[in-house]
């Protein structure tokens, strides 16, 4: 059995290292597309301007991109050092979204990425344009592949145990990658990337606009960015409710856990705006309700009912129970691969051999398990309520406070207003953190409303990590954090100092002077003429 | 032969292609980042290095992650018990490797001798050491590697970090690191002129021969480890756990598929002509020549090591007759069925629009537009 800090350990690692790369995964997905946007104008158009947004927007664009690949890394390998027995156990469906993500889409992303900075003098218009939205292409294509791995995750489509290899193989392909869950997150996700990449781009025109600075390009970026976002932002609160609904059927703990209910109700239910869950009580402290609308969220009719925390921890102990033979059918199976009895218990308990596993870390043998066991096991299928449900209202909080302020953006630049309105443009600088937050609260609402599955209703996670000590999980925790807190501050310093320098001056200069605004600067100032005393 | 075994030996294949191709565009990366403070000997000098391969590496480096993906998919035991088990190995080659992107993209961003020093070593480190690692693993397999299983599959490894660093690892190690210092150098002959041509040249010869006389030596030695057979199990294109098969270690016992497929010879002798042929056609400047026969090396060496193992993957080395094989450690046939397919079709794809990036950067890199591109590294 694996140690209990290992587990938590490999956890908070993984939640680690997953958040600090989604901090720049939306961004790309998001910039990549206005970059492309910003050229097909320049190609179309033939202004320069254009030339000069795609150019320092895509400056920005490396950047973060940077961090974002460096950071992938991690991912793509952290299942089998960390989650060892997770990856041998669903690798057969969960490997190949990843390794088709890398042939389809992320060689795609790579290998222009490197044309789309270096080939501006060696390509046409149009060939670089293709270029561009090859990026673009590559990766919106990755992110529907690891949403369809991690999707997977959420509710296991296409997929059934085989004894003979005790682990689950694919049965379907298809169902894989069309489950609703995939599908749906796979647009809400993308679309979050694409919020992000227009606050981010509206925030820092606006930084410029409120400077004085660079306004051609700051004003014409800000209304691109605007239009983008505001459609950007209806299509994840479109898409988030769908998702919403797709959890009521798939995980209804996780949904249970988002809106802190803890018994069924009567239909029409009621939508806890605000309360302070209690786990241990199974009560919420200062709710404040609105009538109805829950029903209306979840069921899309004012007669729909979920269930609460409470049953389904009753259908769980079930589940429980029932789950037991068939691990000890398997235990048989492991020696005996043909035994026929065994075999027949199997598949006579098959469907709830998951949470048979889940009360094997109370009894590990499986032999008397008592009733407080299998309580015990029940309670764990809930998961931690109070995060789930705050980072819940966190998200759509952001997600609304975006939606009002792309509206105002968008009414502000189309009447050529918005560089005059000071305190709208300041508001647009303080939004840059707002989707980065609004992420990371989308990611713990989908990754600990999981809990305590990391395949749900298959595959508990207290089994799924590595055999590793606690002496080898702290070093590396600490060797992570510590790289990357070195690496977020390397990355801010560039990328601010790079938005202060502004468009058409090339980073490597030494000094912040702003520069009068150019005009049709046709290629960059040397870079390298002042540094000599680098030689030797 | 059942369509399984087929598949299963398909995957086998293409896991060597998948290897061959991180090794050849992977390391000629690593490479030039490993000799970058050599043949590089003012800033500039380095730019002109870094811009030879800054179209190139970050697609490159898909390999890597592609090897990754193509692991778990195909051989997801494989993944899951190497890569648990190569832990600490695992997180030197992660950490050393993720600081790459940042030392192409942040090095010259800021002008400071300092700052570009720090990168410039960064980039020295995350070029070798992942190199001295892959070779290193593969060494390893042909000692095996402590670990087991239990009921329910789940891996035990009971091996330490420093086991893994045994001489013959090491000698693997360094072939890796000497090929892949041979190919960065024909890179930069390739895209580099004058001085920096001269010291590429010269470094092209040092990782050749290191090369042969590596290889060579890891030829006789091999003679001397124990290897692995299978004595019974479920064979070929059989759904199975690794707990249900018998095995064997001899001495000398990797030879086995060359003595009874005496053919075989035919791949070390490619990575031998491979390796001398890189060695002259660098020294006669045709580096374009060196570059593909580098490669070919490559094939040469990885297939060499590949067939000694085969059907082996992850020989157990405390408890043999789990030992991982390509029959109980691969995918179902479905998911190899599918993979097979997304494979033939994407990576001739992947194959063209790589060359064409190439073709479109082909020629010397020119120190003076370096100095005048915003673009530039």
């Amino acid at each position: 059995m694996i140690d209990g800090t290992v587990v938590d350990l490999s956890r908070a690692q993984f939640a680690a290292t997953a958040l600090y790369h989604f901090l720049f995964v939306p961004l790309t997905l998001g910039l990549s597309f206005l970059l492309a946007a910003m050229e097909t104008v320049y190609v179309t158009t033939g202004k320069p301007i254009y030339k000069q947004m795609a150019q320092f927007w895509g400056k920005l664009f490396m950047i973060n991109f940077a961090l974002g690949v460096a950071t992938g890394l991690t991912m793509e390998f952290q299942f089998g050092t960390n989650w060892s027995f997770y990856s041998s156990f669903v690798g057969d469906i969960f490997g190949a979204p990843l390794a088709i993500e890398g042939l389809m889409a992320f060689f795609m992303e790579s290998t222009f990425v490197g044309l789309m900075i270096f080939g501006w003098q060696r390509l046409s218009k149009g060939q670089h344009l293709a270029v561009t939205w090859l990026v673009a292409l590559g990766s919106n294509l990755s992110a529907l592949w690891i949403l369809v791995a991690n999707s997977f995750m959420q509710d296991p489509q296409g997929a059934v145990f085989n004894p003979q290899t005790m682990r689950m193989e694919l049965t379907s392909l298809q169902q894989l990658i069309f489950s609703p869950d995939a599908q749906s997150k796979f647009v809400h996700t993308s679309v979050a990337g694409y919020v992000t990449g227009a606050i981010f781009v509206a925030g820092v025109s606006a930084f410029y606009m409120l400077r004085k600075r660079h306004m051609d390009l700051a004003k014409r970026s800000f209304r691109m960015a605007a239009l983008y976002g505001v459609m950007a932002t209806i299509g994840v609160i479109t898409l988030g409710d769908a998702l919403g609904f797709v959890a009521a059927h798939a995980q209804p703990t996780k949904l249970a856990a988002m809106e802190g209910l803890w018994h069924a109700e009567k239909a029409p239910m009621s939508f806890n705006l605000i309360a302070f869950p209690d786990q241990a009580q199974q009560k919420n402290y200062g709710a404040v309700q609105i009538p109805g609308l829950l029903s209306l969220l979840v069921t899309h009719s004012l007669d729909g009912t979920v269930e609460g925390v409470s049953q389904l921890e009753r259908q769980a102990a079930g589940r429980v129970e029932n789950g037991i033979p068939a691990v000890l059918a398997l235990k048989t199976l492991s020696k005996d691969p043909n035994d026929p009895a065994a075999l027949a218990q199997f598949k006579a308990h098959e469907k709830d051999l998951g949470y048979g596993f889940l009360v094997q870390r109370y009894a590990p043998d499986l032999k008397d398990v008592t009733p407080a066991q299998v309580q015990q096991a029940a309670k764990d299928t809930i998961p931690p309520v109070a995060p789930v449900f705050w980072a819940f209202r966190f998200m759509v909080g952001f997600g609304l406070l975006m939606l009002a302020f792309f509206v105002l953006a968008v009414l502000y630049t189309l009447r050529n207003k918005v560089q005059d309105k000071t305190w709208f443009l300041k508001a647009a600088v303080w939004m840059i953190p707002v989707p980065f937050l609004a992420n990371e609260c989308g990611w713990l609402v989908a990754e600990l409303g999981r809990q305590p599955w990391t395949v749900f209703g298959m595959l508990p996670t207290w089994m799924s990590a590595s055999t590793h000590s606690v002496g080898y999980m702290a070093f590396s925790l600490i060797g992570f954090v510590a790289l990357y807190t070195t690496f977020i501050i390397v990355e801010m310093y560039l990328m601010v100092r790079a938005i202060r320098l502004g468009p058409d001056e090339p980073a490597s200069g030494v000094g912040e002077r702003p520069r009068p605004q150019p005009g049709l600067a046709p290629r960059a100032v040397p870079a390298i003429a002042h540094d000599t005393h680098l030689e030797g | 032969m059942e369509l399984f075994a087929v598949l299963q030996v398909i995957w086998w294949l293409l896991l060597g292609v998948l290897l061959i191709g991180l090794a050849v565009m992977v390391g000629m990366d690593m490479g030039v980042g490993t000799i970058l403070r050599y043949v590089g000997r003012n800033d500039l000098e380095r730019r002109v290095a870094l811009n030879i391969i800054g179209p190139h590496w970050d697609g490159n480096q898909v390999w890597f992650i592609l090897g990754g993906g193509a692991i778990f998919a195909a051989f997801p035991l494989i993944y899951a018990t190497a890569f648990s088990g190569f832990y600490v190995v695992m997180l030197l080659l992660l950490w050393t490797m993720i600081v790459r992107p940042l030392g192409f993209e942040y090095r010259s961003k800021i002008a400071s001798a300092k700052w570009r020093n720090v990168w410039d070593w960064t980039l020295f480190i995350s070029g070798a050491v992942p190199m001295i690692v892959f070779g290193a693993a593969f060494g390893n397999l042909f000692h095996g590697v402590p670990f087991h299983f239990e009921w329910n599959i789940t891996s035990v490894y009971t091996g330490s970090f420093l086991g893994l660093l045994n001489p013959f690892a090491i000698m693997t190690g360094l072939l890796a690191l000497a090929l892949s210092v041979m190919m960065g150098a024909l890179t930069v002959m390739n895209g580099a002129e004058g001085a920096m041509y001269q010291r590429a040249r010269t470094l092209v010869q040092v990782g050749a021969i290191a090369g042969i006389v590596l290889f060579a030596i890891g030829g006789f030695w091999v003679h001397a480890i124990e290897g692995y057979s299978i004595v019974s199990g479920p064979g070929a294109g059989v759904p199975q756990t690794p707990l249900q098969q018998v095995i064997t270690r001899t001495a000398g016992g990797w030879l086995g598929n060359y003595d009874a497929h005496p053919i075989l010879w035919l791949l070390p002798l490619v990575g031998f002509a491979g390796m001398l042929g890189a060695l002259l056609a660098g020294r006669g400047g045709r580096s374009h020549l060196g570059w593909w026969l580098g490669a070919l090396a490559w094939i040469g060496v990885i297939a060499t090591a590949g067939v000694a193992l085969f059907p082996f993957l992850l020989p157990s080395s405390s408890d043999p007759s789990v030992s991982l094989t390509v029959w109980n450690s691969s995918s179902s046939s479905l998911t190899l069925a599918w993979m097979v397919g997304f494979t033939v079709v994407f990576v001739p794809l992947i194959l063209w629009y790589t060359s064409w990036a190439f073709w479109v950067m082909r020629g010397k890199v020119k120190a003076d537009e370096i100095a005048h591109d915003e673009h530039a590294y």
